[in-house]
């Protein structure tokens, strides 16, 4: 028989142990799925994840798309260490790019080196404006943060659909729903001659390095995690649940925000319906892979990245459908959290003692 | 105003409500156990495809709906297995959850893509479906409406009268204490999960078998999500969720009515209503603070059996 039970030390390698185990289990399914639908594994897992990383256009598109990823991920892990759960970070992303991207169309045509920062605070602003809803209602009316930051992300995406139908179309863009193209002032520098990784993975690191030093340093990490971890702690040491909801939901929104402009001036260069691919929901995979360490969201999401970049590549070589990025990722959110276990407990083999 | 398109208005609301009935049922079974599972979008979307795949290659009605319940329950016992067994964060599973079942069905889902389900034959309950206006409205419905209702009055039974409804409830209100009387919590919670995740397969299944009839790629549209929140809304009681699912319902064929009824704005505002009614919903009922309304107390906690 298999039994587990509590550890009685826990080291700090038990928790890198399981993302591995995890990460093996997913690359397993991974294989038996490929096999199920009559393709080889290795070769198939070779194809959509190796091949695309072997050009600077493969490593240029991994970046970009790592970018909101990293970005998001730091603000989440932050958000989640206090028990926070901000769901709504796809709406607040949504919202800063839309919010940033009319700053730039306002400005549209004028040179200065101020039109930039003034469009990535427009579109933070956007962004904590739609943190701080549920916050609102959390703290005033005690409303559940989960489901109201949730429906947002649907309003934010209809109202970005209406704006780009609308008011922000572009005149002469023969009534398609797209803004202008923003001009040189308000569009963030490419890092590689080729492929769209762009000036925001320079930002995305700047915030993991920023978060690592909020939850190490600043007494306000060490706040939000007591109360993530006993709120009764937190009362008696005298820390304010309502603070420390405000806090995450403010960060976690301004900073989608700014990943939201950063996706439109580094990435798409105008407004358009769809402006990401859920990114504001894989970031909560990409938070859990690095179990909450702000700094280990790097790696986690560059991986993550990749399996976008794989999706893509399984779409045009192997002939299956863009979803399975999908499968892939909820595999992995999946695995992480079933052997998340094992950083508390230890499988033992044999008899019940 | 015309009465026949009263009648179809109030025809097309519980249409539009049932799924959201269905889920509702689904999700509050499982939370007056203690399991805060936000995975019903995603078990939505499956049972919406497993009920149309099985329709399509012939089957009846009936099995297509059996169907989407076996796939709904299948894919809630991983969600069981991983918070149950293996203790992970009820609110990531549950995300984990929607998140699989959307690419699952998607990747499942593309080759259905286009076609079409075959009709579900009315039941017009005799005399009555006769009646002016309501008998269209409420007496001509597919059975499963009629199912919907049905559930709803049982689940308000097996919860408050049943001896069985009564266990869950303890296991759901404090399951340390429930676990020393000598009930199994996990078992039990298993039981609802399974069960909830039938019933949110089912409210899937009626959106490609009788709403739409067709499948697409993330058509549930945050449904699943809506149900979760009319758990709130009905301050966990099930005859509760029917007046609050014809209420959403009612929102959503004012969106899709709006042009017709002569409101002329852009269309996504209309369809912004449901979310914002959403919301507004559970601040009223957050808002008010009254004790006879509370979350069951164990809700969304993870029971650990302590040797």
């Amino acid at each position: 028989m298999i039994f587990v039970e509590a550890r009685s030390e826990t080291h700090w390698y038990h928790e890198w142990v399981a993302v591995f185990v995890a990460l093996s289990l997913t690359v397993v399914t991974a294989s038996i799925l490929l096999a199920v639908m009559g393709l080889e594994p290795v070769s198939s897992l070779q194809r959509i994840f190796i091949r695309p990383l072997n050009s600077v256009y493969g490593v240029s598109e991994l970046v970009a798309k790592a970018t909101p990823l990293i970005t998001i991920g730091v603000a989440l892990a932050l958000g989640f260490r206090a028990g926070v759960w901000n769901i709504g970070a796809e709406g607040q992303l949504v919202m800063g790019g839309l919010c940033g991207g009319a700053v730039a169309l306002g400005f549209w045509g004028i040179d200065g080196f101020w039109v930039m920062p003034l469009v990535l605070l427009g579109g933070s602003l956007g962004g904590l404006l739609w943190g701080a809803i549920p916050a609102f209602l959390k703290v005033r009316f005690n409303a559940n943060e989960i489901l109201v930051s949730l429906m947002l992300t649907y309003v934010a995406i209809l109202l970005l659909s209406v704006m780009v139908h609308g008011p922000l179309r572009d005149p002469d863009g023969f009534n398609f729903p797209e803004s202008r193209l923003l001009h040189e002032a308000a569009t963030l520098p490419k890092l590689f001659p080729a492929g769209r990784g762009h000036f925001g993975f320079i930002f995305a690191i700047f915030f993991a390095l920023l978060g690592t030093w909020i939850v190490k340093r600043w007494h306000l990490g060490f706040e939000m995690r007591v109360t993530g971890l006993s709120l009764n702690a937190a009362r008696f040491a005298g820390y304010s649940r309502d603070r420390t909801i405000w806090t995450a939901l403010l960060i976690g929104g301004a900073v989608s925000g700014f990943a939201g402009v950063v996706e439109v001036t580094g990435n798409i260069g105008q407004l358009v319906p769809n402006i990401s691919p859920s990114y504001g929901f894989t970031a909560i995979i990409v938070a859990f892979l690095a179990r909450l360490h702000p700094m280990a969201v790097i790696p986690a999401g560059l991986l993550v990245a990749l399996s976008y970049l794989a999706g893509e590549a399984a779409q045009l070589s192997l002939g299956i459908p863009a979803a399975s990025t999908q499968v892939f990722q909820g595999l992995l959110l999946f695995f992480l959290l079933g052997t998340s276990l094992l950083v508390n407990y230890r499988v033992r083999f044999g008899r019940a003692t | 105003m015309d009465y026949g398109l009263l009648s179809s208005i109030l025809h097309a609301v519980l249409v539009a409500s049932t799924p959201l009935v269905f889920a509702g049922l689904g999700a509050l079974i499982q939370e007056r156990a203690g399991v805060l599972n936000l995975g019903i979008e995603g078990l939505m979307i499956v049972g919406a495809l497993a009920g149309f795949a099985t329709a399509l290659s012939g089957f009846p009605i009936l099995i297509s709906i059996i169907a989407a319940a076996l796939a709904g329950a299948l894919l809630a016992s991983i969600f069981a297995l991983l918070v149950l067994r293996l203790y992970a964060n009820p609110v990531a599973t549950g995300l984990a959850l929607t998140l699989f079942g959307l690419g699952l069905s998607a990747l499942a889902g593309a080759q259905y893509v286009g076609q079409a389900a075959p009709q579900v034959d009315a039941w017009n309950i005799p005399i009555l479906s006769h009646l002016p206006i309501a008998g269209h409205a409420l007496f001509s419905h597919d059975p499963l409406v009629y199912l919907s209702i049905s559930l709803a009055v049982l689940m308000w039974w097996f919860i408050t009268k049943s001896r069985a409804g009564l266990i869950l409830r303890a296991v759901g209100e404090n399951h340390s204490a429930a676990h020393a009387l000598g009930f199994s919590v996990t078992r039990i919670r298993f039981l609802a999960i399974i069960t909830g995740g039938a019933l949110a397969g089912i409210g899937g299944s009626y959106l490609t078998l009788v709403q739409t009839p067709l499948f697409v790629e993330g058509m549930t549209a945050g449904r699943g999500w809506i149900a979760l929140a009319l758990v709130v809304f009905a301050s966990w009681r099930p005859l509760r969720v029917i007046v609050g699912a014809y209420l959403f319902g009612s929102v959503s064929i004012i969106q899709l009515h709006g042009q017709a009824l002569g409101v002329s704005v852009a269309s996504q505002w209309l369809s912004m209503l449901p979310y914002l009614v959403t919301i507004g919903a559970l601040v009223i009922i957050a808002g008010r603070g009254n004790f006879s309304h509370k979350a069951p107390g164990s809700l969304g906690v993870t029971f650990r059996e302590s040797k």
